[in-house]
């Protein structure tokens, strides 16, 4: 019962992701060769959002339901890894149309190839714990 | 309202709907971000024995396995209750380009069947789009430690520099996909 809570949420996320279209190749393609305002609107629009929410969670000290105060883990100093990795997730993002929300909610639609998509992303995660002592970070 | 629930959602309704889920799983005690999903996938598949990144206690992370599995409903529930039966609405130069590629219905259906469908996953062209592109996405987003959803949303949401960096990546990535690698890779 306890996480129920999150598939409702993924369910929210999946039709939300589907209805505006950001799950589509073509919408990626559009969005890389600046043609189309939508994929901007959507990634801006939840951006500023989720400032205002989480600056308003910081400012009113809100708690989570567990009583704790609400707090996004920061990320780990540096820039290597962030630069040459989201190089990589952003050629494969442009090839398959999809990131990894994305490939889930594909394949719940019907495109089940994407199988395929997802279990290659799989497998590049499992490269990545192989190699990750040897790249920089 | 069905009918509006069934045409596509503009972004000023989907991008604030984003946040509030991210916002959601923040109340409900997690963060927000799929790709980490990829390695509880590769602990579960006993990758532990291979490198110890795979090494944690991935059972703790179940609640992000039930987040993507509602994901995966959600694209069930959209394509039998939800799905819009009209053509996507695409801007014409790019339609042009698409044609020009030989897609020859661009958004009839959400993805072109003449990459993403069975019968071109032993093409060549196939194999790039499919199986090497989505080698990228997993590969990358771990080495980034993250993807859109962790970096692009929560990371920008929370003004971290890290992940403006890795956006910044992900579009050096995506256009160079896009203008370079895509028109190259889809005539093979």
């Amino acid at each position: 019962m306890k996480y129920l809570k999150f598939l409702i949420l993924g369910i929210a996320f999946g039709l939300v992701l589907i209805k505006a279209e950001v799950i589509s190749w073509y919408r990626i393609y559009e969005m890389f060769r600046f043609q189309s305002f939508h994929m901007y609107g959507v990634i801006g629009s939840a951006v500023v959002t989720g400032m205002i929410l989480l600056a308003l969670a910081k400012k009113l000290k809100s708690k989570d339901m567990y009583g704790n105060f609400i707090h996004v883990p920061p990320k780990d100093k540096g820039w290597k890894r962030y630069l040459f990795g989201g190089i990589f997730f952003g050629l494969g993002w442009a090839l398959t149309g999809a990131c990894p929300g994305p490939m889930y909610i594909l394949i719940g639609k019907g495109f089940t190839v994407f199988i395929v998509v997802m279990i290659s992303a799989v497998f590049g995660t499992f490269f990545y714990g192989l190699v990750k002592d040897k790249l920089p970070h | 309202m069905v009918e509006y629930l069934v045409s596509p959602w503009p972004w000023y309704v989907a991008g604030p709907l984003i946040a509030v889920i991210m916002y959601l799983m923040f109340y409900s005690g997690k963060t927000f971000g799929v790709s980490s999903t990829f390695r509880s996938m590769c602990s579960i598949g006993g990758a532990g024995r291979f490198a110890d990144f795979f090494r944690f206690d991935w059972k703790a992370q179940n609640w992000n396995l039930v987040f993507v599995l509602g994901a995966f409903l959600g694209g069930i529930i959209a394509a039998v209750w939800l799905n819009n039966p009209n053509a996507m609405v695409l801007d014409e130069t790019v339609v042009q380009e698409f044609k020009a590629m030989g897609i020859s219905n661009p958004g009839v259906t959400m993805e072109p069947a003449e990459i993403f469908d069975w019968d071109q996953l032993l093409t060549l062209r196939g194999i790039i789009f499919m199986v090497f592109g989505g080698f990228l996405v997993g590969f990358g987003a771990r080495y980034a430690g993250g993807c859109t959803s962790g970096h692009a949303i929560t990371g920008l949401s929370s003004l971290q520099l890290p992940s403006l960096i890795a956006v910044i990546g992900f579009f050096i990535g995506g256009l160079i996909s896009t203008y370079f690698l895509i028109p190259i890779f889809v005539s093979l």
